[in-house]
């Protein structure tokens, strides 16, 4: 029998390196943008804007604009090559009335803007602290919520709380390795989180579990079917049992990913690309983090009853 | 076959015709489309309803004005809700939306609608109050006029709906004919000079609302009441009558009252809407965003051509490896997406962006359920089991996992629509909603229905599948 569970200390190791990698991209986005992740408008208050002029237009001119209104530090990038005159300008919170008056200038002094097209977002400061508090909350009462689940559904086995426990270290796992990603994405491709983006953190959590549960919900079916095995191996056996409908799972789960970052459109591509990230991660850390955890941790109970009983 | 299995596959059956009927665009009778009585009447045509992102438009959150930690009254809440709606529904745009959002925001989307300014004028619509001129003729309360700050707007045909009696807004479509005053009045002082304003019960035990005016409206007051004494003032609110006192004499030192035929909660009502607007609880705008009618278009079109491509993929995977009962967990999919179709059209569920999205990946994960059915049935199979015993046994022990599956993301989409709500984030809830009723959905279609398809189909060819394993992906 292939033994995945004995081979542990290796997927630890490349876990580790994963887990390393991902807050070193936290750190650089740290020292770059001041933000573990880049912030979006939507927790920390501004205005963004996406026009189409229906002309060339230079940087300069809607900076002139901009800089009327006393916005000297908007920032105005182009999006897509220059000759699809699109525009992005991210500037501080803009009031409801000055929006009319910018698009005028802008149409004037610039060029004629295509509404068809345009875009416009804006989020007071104050909203933004609230999301702020309101995503933290959020998450913690997710991954609480599901733990607690687990070890509900898990009490009949001895140690449920054991089940629980290497189920948290699946998901900080897949959660630091998920945020690294969208850090780095942030850092190259400039991704900011939003209120998606808290979307898909919390659909990974919920899917967190799913392979755990699978893989777990074996080994308590086969534990009292074959007490005359180790628990290491009941385990590797549940592994294998299960891997190849993780495997599929994962794989359809993957398509239909696939299908929408490729096909789909550009807004949801990285809440997307998130989740897949996130259930990748999952995948991976439910077979080889979270079960052999699990056969450490029981293993060394077993070491240390033993070595209770012979001393 | 057994009774109460040919009564499965009817109910199967009956569930997946209505779902075809109510996704295909056919005209379809008076009585179907009146079906979704859970809505209000109007509102029960059976149609996809695109959220903002999808068919552009302007969405705008507003948030009570009060400091922090101060109590805010839900009747009020909701009270101010239903002028803001009313204010919008004067736009005439096709299905606006006014939603109370937790208890201190209301969402408000304008699909068609371009400038924030022009939109946020109309739901806030700050009462203009006018102390205007009548003369020696006195107008009854009620009537419209025209001062010389202008008439009444073109909403104010009838009644006007932003003044609130009792606890009820007054329906802007009553058919009472509304007075409407010929003349153009001279407006003496606006609401702008306002200063402070109370509450209190006179000697006759009648409500009056006592104000004061600034140091300047108090002069022109003294001024106007000293040369007008036997003339009428009106009170006028967004061009409607409140009251018509006389002047008695002059009033000096700017502090007066309004006296009218108030009950307790018309005079708190023209109190506050003095003091704060025309709402009962001063709004403010918290949030807004646009987006253009042909990028919402647009991504339809990419959201439909993902979803087809991705799905077919799951299709054709299903087939391959799964073979025969992939087949008929493909058939249960395309159940699935029927009925999830049905549903947002009959409950209805507005589509957004990521509401798709969170469909396309229920879609995807929806065969997740007959993947663990089917990967025990060949272990089982494998082990040497007969074909009924492998497919009941594939059922009952992958349902444990399935159902702890399904509980976990059903939790995440409480939270997530929780969260959603709270801070007026649609796109969050319109994910929770497809995600939650796709896994509802699911464990009709890919426990229940395949099932009963996979027993049937076993039942009625048994030797032959028997004598062809490779049907079975073994």
């Amino acid at each position: 029998m292939f033994n995945i569970v004995e081979k542990r200390r290796w997927y630890f190791l490349f876990s580790a390196f994963l887990i390393i990698l991902s807050l070193a991209a936290m750190g650089v986005s740290m020292s770059r943008f001041g933000q573990p992740l880049r912030l979006s408008i939507d927790f920390v208050g501004g205005s963004i804007f996406v026009f189409t002029f229906e002309g060339p237009a230079s940087e300069d001119a809607i900076r002139d604009v901009f800089n009327s209104y006393g916005m000297d530090s908007a920032i105005i990038q182009p999006l897509g090559a220059i000759e699809e005159n699109t525009w992005q300008v991210r500037s501080r919170e803009v009031t409801a009335d000055e929006v009319g008056s910018i698009l005028d200038s802008l149409q004037s002094q610039v060029a004629p803007i295509d509404t068809d097209t345009l875009r416009f977002d804006t989020v007071e400061p104050s909203v933004g602290a609230e999301v702020t508090r309101a995503a933290g909350l959020a998450i913690l009462v997710a991954s609480i919520v599901i733990v607690g689940f687990m070890w509900f559904s898990f009490r009949k086995v001895p140690h449920a709380i054991r089940y629980g426990v290497c189920t948290i270290a699946g998901m900080l796992h897949n959660l630091i390795i998920t945020f690294g990603f969208y850090a780095l994405m942030g850092i190259v491709a400039g991704w900011e989180v939003d209120a998606l983006f808290l979307t898909a953190i919390l659909t990974v959590i919920g899917f967190s579990v799913q392979d755990v549960i699978v893989v777990f919900d074996r080994i308590r079916e086969n534990i009292p079917r074959r007490r005359s095995e180790a628990f290491e191996t009941v385990v590797n056996r549940s592994i294998l049992e299960t891997i190849h409908r993780s495997l599929a799972t994962q794989l359809n789960a993957m398509f239909v990913m696939l299908a929408i970052i490729l096909f789909g459109g550009d807004t949801i591509k990285p809440f997307i690309a998130t989740i897949l990230v996130g259930m990748v991660s999952e995948t991976y850390s439910a077979i080889f983090i979270a079960v052999p955890l699990l056969v450490v941790w029981e293993k060394g109970a077993t070491r240390r009853a033993m070595a209770r009983a012979t001393a | 076959m057994r009774k109460s299995e040919i009564w499965q596959l009817a109910l199967i059956g009956v569930v997946a015709l209505v779902a075809v009927y109510v996704v295909i665009d056919v005209q379809r009778p008076g009585w179907v489309n009146n079906l979704a009585f859970w809505q209000p009447e109007g509102r029960r045509e059976i149609a996809l309803r695109l959220g903002l992102d999808l068919q552009g438009g302007l969405q705008v959150l507003l948030a009570a004005d009060v400091p922090d930690g101060q109590e805010l009254d839900p009747t009020s809440m909701e009270t101010a809700r239903r002028i803001v709606e009313s204010r919008v529904n004067s736009l005439g745009l096709t299905e606006p939306l006014v939603q109370a959002q937790g208890d201190r925001r209301i969402i408000v989307e304008l699909p068609g609608i371009d400038n924030p300014d022009q939109a946020v004028e109309t739901i806030k619509g700050t009462a203009l109050l006018e102390f205007a001129n009548a003369g020696t003729l006195p107008l009854a309360p009620g009537t419209l006029v025209t001062t010389s700050l202008g008439g009444p707007s073109l909403g104010q045909s009838g009644a006007t709906p932003d003044i609130v009696t009792g606890d009820t807004v007054t329906d802007t479509t009553t058919s009472d004919v509304v007075p409407v005053e010929t003349r153009t009045l001279e407006t003496v002082l606006t609401g702008a000079s306002l200063e402070n304003v109370g509450l209190n019960i006179d000697d006759q035990n009648n409500y009056i609302v006592p104000f004061e005016l600034d140091s300047e409206g108090a002069q022109i007051f003294a001024e106007y009441t000293a040369s007008h004494v036997g003339q009428y003032l009106c009170i006028v609110l967004d061009k409607e009558v409140i009251s018509c006192p006389r002047v008695d004499s002059a009033i000096p030192g700017g502090e007066a009252m309004i006296r009218g035929d108030f009950s307790y909660d018309t005079a708190r009502q023209l109190a506050i809407q003095l003091q704060y607007g025309a709402l009962p609880v001063p709004l403010k705008v918290e949030s807004f965003n646009r987006i253009g009618a042909t990028l919402g278009a647009e991504s339809v079109d990419k959201s439909v051509r993902a979803g087809a491509i991705g799905l077919g993929v799951v299709f054709l995977f299903m087939l391959i490896y799964y073979r025969l009962p992939g087949a008929l967990a493909d058939l249960g999919l395309i159940i699935y997406v029927l009925l999830n179709i049905a549903l947002y059209k009959l409950a209805p569920i507005t589509l957004t962006l990521p509401g798709i999205a969170g469909f396309i990946l229920s879609a995807g994960m929806a065969v997740d359920a007959n993947i663990l059915i089917f990967e025990r049935m060949k272990e089982e199979l494998r082990r040497g089991r007969g074909l009924f015993t492998a497919i009941e046994i594939g059922f009952s022990r992958a349902w444990p996992s399935i159902r702890d599956a399904q509980i976990s993301t059903l939790i995440i989409c409480a939270i997530l629509f929780v969260f959603g709500t709270n801070l007026g984030a649609s796109i969050v809830k319109g994910f929770a909603m497809t995600l939650a009723v796709g896994t509802v959905i699911n464990i009709f279609t890919a426990v229940f229905a395949t099932r009963t398809f996979v027993r049937q189909v076993a039942a009625s060819a048994e030797t032959w599948i028997a004598e062809r394993k490779w049907l079975l992906g073994v």
